[in-house]
């Protein structure tokens, strides 16, 4: 019960943060542009008798690329709104009233974890939708197993914020938003050096992709979930942020699954033994 | 232990049920941190701590227990009634029960002009008060209040201080830690001084003195005999024009004082012990450089 509500309490605070609504506005302020540009490049196309097959896989390569912007604002917004929900409230005394009252400490963790969880999957939900949509009613296209790609998307940010919020119950809030991004920023660049390794059949650079992602899966599950939503002609495409020469495995999104388990129960273990 | 600098040491602390305890020292003697111990905040690197017989990171025992943090803090965008609720709903209240106890302590503290209005419009006293309700929104056995009555005026004093005492009256054990002694002097049954993490010293505020006490009368017709007739009683007297000030070995002495000096034929306008002040013990105990 107590999780409960905790996480409604949290899941208020979170919707509460300008940071949030920020992510929003420029959400919309991109889906607007997304579907204007998409909206142009139709009667381009209409305009250059383009052939049905040609357009539509040009289209949906252009929805990768919206896809791809949208995961970049839900990484960037996910670490922005949690990295103070433990640190902060630690530091300013905020939760000694809660952590005094007859609910355990993982119960209070679990309880902000899934606050912001359900924040997170709102605006994944509302990002990845509004893309889905525009290149739906706009250009007519839609992704391949969309779904599976934006339940991938969530779990990239779940991913984040679990990390965020393991880091957060050791470190301040500064500290913590500089190991968060410099992680996340090392798995990004991990995933490009991977992906020139691939085009470049040099496996040392595979391999350095391969560690980066051990080390930080959230960009592997990005490449993932990109994979699933496109379409045949957008994976033969060989270089760029949405091309996939070398998709992740299902054993890396399982890592993945693993991994945030694990930040999770570290998470917990620190804020129990830790002094409030 | 923070780090390599040691955070209370060897303190042993017995609280009696029903009474106000003041719990007192200079800053740094380990009073917050043997709060947040008592209350599981921070866990001892060795000993042990018991609240109402249970070990203190018990989380049931929790449902007894109250605590107002010092400087209290919470979302600001929740109102006063939402603050109280949650509040109440994370102490396992129904919601049935919760529907009466928010109005009254919004009442009882004075707040119910204010029940909608969100915290970040609270003024320092405001949140102090709505600080306290949270702490009794479960009618705990233990109340552990830090520095209640900082940032409050008179008025809001002197509420806080009846509500303690009402407190107190239901059969509630409060532990009161503040700074500000004359509140602690009027307000505690007794009190315990530490220093360095030691309890150095305990006071019994509500029993009379065993102690030497000095005597203040104002009297007219006061005769160098009558005065020197008081040595029966007192160690010492110093007569200055109608004030006399004698200091005896106990305040058990008093009546016969007083009738002595009316069968004299002494106008007796004033009579009254004065003891040593909160704050003259504090500083006598801890010296004057005790940190405060």
């Amino acid at each position: 019960m107590g999780t409960w509500i905790m996480a409604g309490v949290t899941f208020r605070e979170a919707a509460r943060k300008k940071i949030l609504w920020t992510a929003f506005l420029a959400g919309s302020a991109f889906l607007a542009l997304f579907g204007t540009g998409m909206h142009f490049q139709i009667k381009e196309f209409t305009r250059h008798s383009v052939p049905p097959f040609v357009r539509y896989q040009l289209e949906a390569a252009m929805l990768q690329v919206g896809y791809y912007a949208v995961d970049l604002l839900a990484v960037v917004m996910t670490i922005l709104t949690s990295v103070d929900a433990l640190s902060g409230e630690i530091a300013s005394g905020t939760i000694q009233a809660i952590a005094t009252k007859p609910i355990s400490r993982w119960q209070v963790l679990m309880g902000k974890w899934m606050g912001f969880a359900g924040m997170v999957a709102a605006y994944v939900a509302a990002m990845v939708g509004g893309v889905t949509a525009a290149g739906y009613f706009i250009g007519g296209v839609l992704p391949h197993h969309s779904l599976r790609g934006a339940s991938l998307v969530f779990l990239e940010c779940l991913l984040v914020m679990t990390v965020t919020f393991a880091c957060g119950t050791r470190f301040s809030t500064l500290t913590n938003g500089v190991i968060v991004l410099g992680l996340h920023g090392l798995a990004f660049m991990g995933g490009w050096i991977e992906q020139i390794g691939a085009v470049t059949d040099t496996p040392r650079l595979v391999t350095v992709g391969v560690v980066s992602s051990l080390i930080m899966p959230s960009e592997s599950v990005w490449r993932r979930a990109s994979f699933e939503m496109q379409s045949s002609f957008t994976r033969s495409l060989q270089f760029g942020p949405i091309s996939n020469v070398s998709a992740p495995s299902a054993v890396m999104v399982a890592y993945a699954v693993v991994y945030l388990l694990v930040a999770l129960i570290v998470a917990i273990y620190h804020f129990h033994q830790r002094d409030l | 232990m923070f780090g390599t600098k040691v955070a209370v040491s060897n303190l042993s602390l017995t609280v009696r049920r029903g009474e106000i305890f003041g719990f007192l020292g200079p800053n740094g003697a380990g009073k917050s941190t043997s709060i947040k111990m008592l209350l599981g905040l921070v866990k001892p690197s060795s000993g042990q701590a018991f609240v109402l017989g249970v070990p203190s990171d018990d989380v049931e025992v929790r449902r007894k227990i109250g605590f107002l943090p010092e400087d209290f803090r919470f979302y600001t965008w929740l109102t006063a009634s939402e603050l109280l609720r949650l509040h109440g709903r994370l102490c396992g209240m129904a919601a049935a029960h919760l529907r009466e106890r928010v109005p009254a302590l919004l009442d009882l503290m004075g707040l119910t002009p204010h029940r909608d209005k969100r915290l970040r419009d609270f003024s320092k006293g405001m949140l102090q008060r709505i600080g306290l309700a949270q702490a009794l929104i479960h009618e705990p056995e233990l109340i552990f209040l830090d520095e209640p009555t900082s940032g409050l005026d008179p008025m809001g004093r002197r509420l806080v201080r009846n509500v303690i005492r009402s407190q107190r009256d239901r059969g509630a054990t409060v532990f009161l830690n503040s700074h500000i002694l004359s509140e602690i002097e009027i307000t505690c049954d007794r009190v315990v001084f530490i220093k360095e993490g030691e309890v150095v010293a305990s006071h019994d505020l509500r029993a009379f003195p065993d102690e030497e006490v000095c005597l203040f009368a104002r009297a007219r017709n006061l005769s160098a005999e009558t005065v020197a007739g008081l040595s029966h009683w007192s160690t010492s007297a110093r007569l200055d024009g109608e004030r006399l000030t004698l200091a005896t070995h106990s305040i058990s002495v008093f009546p016969d004082i007083l009738r002595y000096l009316v069968a004299s034929g002494s106008d007796v306008f004033e009579f009254r012990p004065e003891r040593l002040s909160l704050e003259d013990l504090f500083l006598k105990i801890m010296g004057e450089d005790g940190g405060l």
